[in-house]
């Protein structure tokens, strides 16, 4: 028979009961399903690095080509695989459309975080958001359909010859398509600046214009650069509107009104072109994609190392 | 008099630039701001424009006749497959493809961001690993889509020349690249949602006796979920638009039948419109701007119904 000790047990044993055997196999289960969803994006990286660097190395034992002078060299066919017009047809796409975008995309950032009525702001961020919903083969129809007639038309006259395919139109709707992103970016950024900056500043008698360009411009500076960093390595990777406007003649030219190609149309006509597998040519999107992805992650890695920064001061 | 009159000159504003720039500068913003509403109009403008083809001389305000014409339009672009000439040509294959691979991407980026986003914002203990993995999420977020289409070449079409495990240019091949892609955004948007969860329902949850798991899954992801959802359906209709990556994953240029099964070929709708989009005759770009019209209506109302989750839940959060 038991004693009664046995059957009263204390009641801090039945809160402090072992989980069941189920419950504990469980937590051990799900921490490890979980811990392997994140090492996926780990694995990505790793898949993305490895591969990318054994074909490179592949590509530059099978044409013989060095590295140096795959990237300073001009002439994109094979034997030489010089990639500086793919280069510079990537860089003059970037700039292009950074200068229309960052003006643009900064003054609307700052409409919507200083000047916008509440209802306002309401109906134009998810506009925007909409906007920066639009799938990029999109742009690339528009371009050839309407950015590229009308340029026709509006420089023709003038006496300039517009190309079917041209740099220019590739620079308007690329940095069209990232104006909502800056925009939202730096928005953010700018919202994030204290109110106190704000009430001080106009407590000393500034304009709401002074304000916004003397206080909290300088105050969001460094957020509004990484944003705008980002949004041109996005202009860098970008692809299918680049390919329906600029075209894909490799072309080492400051004249934008003819047709160029970029990085990343190079690999898509390497991909269009039933090269042979394991030939000189069809391993050298891998080198090409490498220095894509090399320059997209620089520019990545700036951007958050200055945001980074930017928070610290802010919080 | 003379009081006053010193008392305005207090006041005034002497530079006239201050006078001047203080309204042209706001103006400039606002237009700014509006551009993009006008882009987002002219965009859809020309492209319904350009689908319909100006062939009936009718005019653009007679809404009606044109509207009964695009639902049509619409209409056999979803039912008919590529057939001899632009005229009795559609989109079904390009649908068909891209439903199944909305459908398979969402099977495996959903559970798995969320798996990672939990991970990072309810499991992993700040420090050195966390921050090793939140930096490479935001980098790899940053990767061109470009470069996920050679990795999904390498890895799942080809498994490295390893054929027993290669996918082939299969459905399965793009929604696994797709999902690959599209996993940064979830992971960042489940997060977000995590985090605006307030800590004093973990509180009560766990002094209720519930283990970490319990806690997470019957109390704080159901009250993330809206949130979840909204990034969810963003990622997905970006994997849906994505031209770039599939290109590289699909080998038909172009099908004559809609895939049956995940192990089919397949061409997705932005890749249908893409190789309509590449010639100049005016029925291939007609019948490209008809499949961009399906596309954005897809997209549109996909990112419609986000935002409005979005936002009903903001107002709920706000109550």
């Amino acid at each position: 028979m038991s004693g009664p000790a046995e059957i009263l047990k204390s009641p801090v044993d039945l809160v402090w009961a072992r989980p069941s055997w189920f419950r504990r196999v469980e937590s051990k289960v799900v921490f490890g399903l979980l811990v392997l969803c994140s090492m996926v994006t780990i694995l990505t990286t790793l898949g993305i690095v490895i591969i990318l660097t054994f074909e490179s190395v592949r590509f530059f034992q099978v044409s013989g080509v060095s590295p140096l002078k795959f990237v300073t060299g001009t002439d994109v066919e094979p034997p030489v695989f010089g990639i500086l017009p793919l280069i510079w047809g990537t860089f003059l796409v970037a700039v292009g459309a950074s200068f229309l975008a960052l003006p643009i995309g900064l003054l609307s950032a700052i409409y919507l975080s200083e000047y916008a009525p509440r209802g306002v702001r309401a109906v134009l961020k998810p506009t925007l958001e909409l906007l920066a919903g639009v799938p990029t083969i999109v742009y690339g129809f528009l371009a050839l359909q309407l950015v590229t007639p009308i340029l026709r038309s509006v420089l023709g006259p003038m006496g300039f010859q517009v190309q079917q395919f041209n740099a220019l139109s590739a620079c308007i709707v690329v940095g069209v398509m990232i104006i909502p992103m800056i925009s939202s970016l730096s928005e953010d950024v700018l919202s994030a600046v204290p109110q106190g900056l704000r009430e001080a500043a106009y407590g000393l008698g500034a304009t709401k214009f002074e304000v916004a360009t003397r206080v909290v411009l300088p105050a969001g500076l460094s957020g509004v650069i990484a944003s705008a960093i980002l949004a041109i390595s996005r202009a860098v990777g970008e692809t299918m509107a680049v390919v329906l406007a600029a075209g894909q003649v490799p072309n080492l030219t400051l004249n934008p009104l003819v047709s160029i190609e970029t990085m990343t149309a190079y690999i898509v006509s390497v991909v269009g072109g039933e090269e042979t597998p394991g030939s000189a040519k069809s391993l050298s999107l891998f080198a090409v994609a490498m220095v894509l992805f090399l320059i997209t992650l620089l520019m990545n890695i700036i951007s958050q190392l200055i945001l980074n920064r930017y928070r610290e001061v802010y919080q | 008099m003379s009081g006053s009159a010193s008392t305005n000159a207090l006041y005034a504003d002497k530079s006239w630039v201050r006078r001047m720039a203080r309204p042209f500068f706001a103006v400039a913003c606002l237009l700014a701001t509006l551009s993009g509403v006008v882009v987002l109009a002219v965009l859809l403008g020309s492209v319904v424009m350009s689908a319909l083809g100006r062939v009936d001389s009718r005019p653009w305000y007679d809404l009606a006749a044109n509207l009964r014409s695009l639902v049509e339009l619409m209409l056999r672009l979803v039912t008919n497959t590529p057939g001899e000439s632009a005229a009795v040509s559609g989109f079904r294959v390009g649908v068909v493809s891209s439903l199944w691979l909305l459908a398979l991407v969402a099977l495996f980026a959903v559970p798995v961001g969320v798996g990672a986003a939990v991970f990072l914002e309810e499991y992993a203990s700040p420090g050195r690993i966390k921050n090793f993995v939140q930096t490479n999420i935001s980098n790899l977020a940053g990767v061109p889509s470009i470069v996920y289409g050679i990795l999904g070449l390498t890895l799942f079409v080809r498994a490295f020349g390893f054929k027993p495990l290669a996918l082939g240019y299969s459905i399965w091949s793009g929604a696994l690249t797709l999902g690959l892609l599209v996993l940064p955004t979830i992971i960042i948007a489940a997060q977000e949602a995590l985090r605006a969860v307030p800590p004093s329902l973990r509180q009560a949850a766990l002094a209720l006796g519930g283990n970490r798991w319990q806690t997470v899954r019957d109390h704080v992801i159901p009250a993330a979920a809206p949130g979840i959802m909204t990034g969810v359906i963003l990622a997905l209709s970006r994997a849906i638009g994505e031209t770039a990556p599939v290109l590289m994953v699909t080998q038909a240029t172009s099908l004559l039948d809609p895939p049956r099964g995940p192990n089919d070929q397949y061409v997705p709708l932005p890749l249908e419109i893409y190789n309509y989009a590449k010639f100049p005759g005016a029925e291939d770009q007609a019948l490209a701007a008809g499949g961009i019209l399906l596309l954005l209506l897809l997209l549109l109302s996909m990112n419609a119904v986000a935002i409005f989750l979005r936002n009903r839940y903001a107002r709920l959060a706000r109550a």
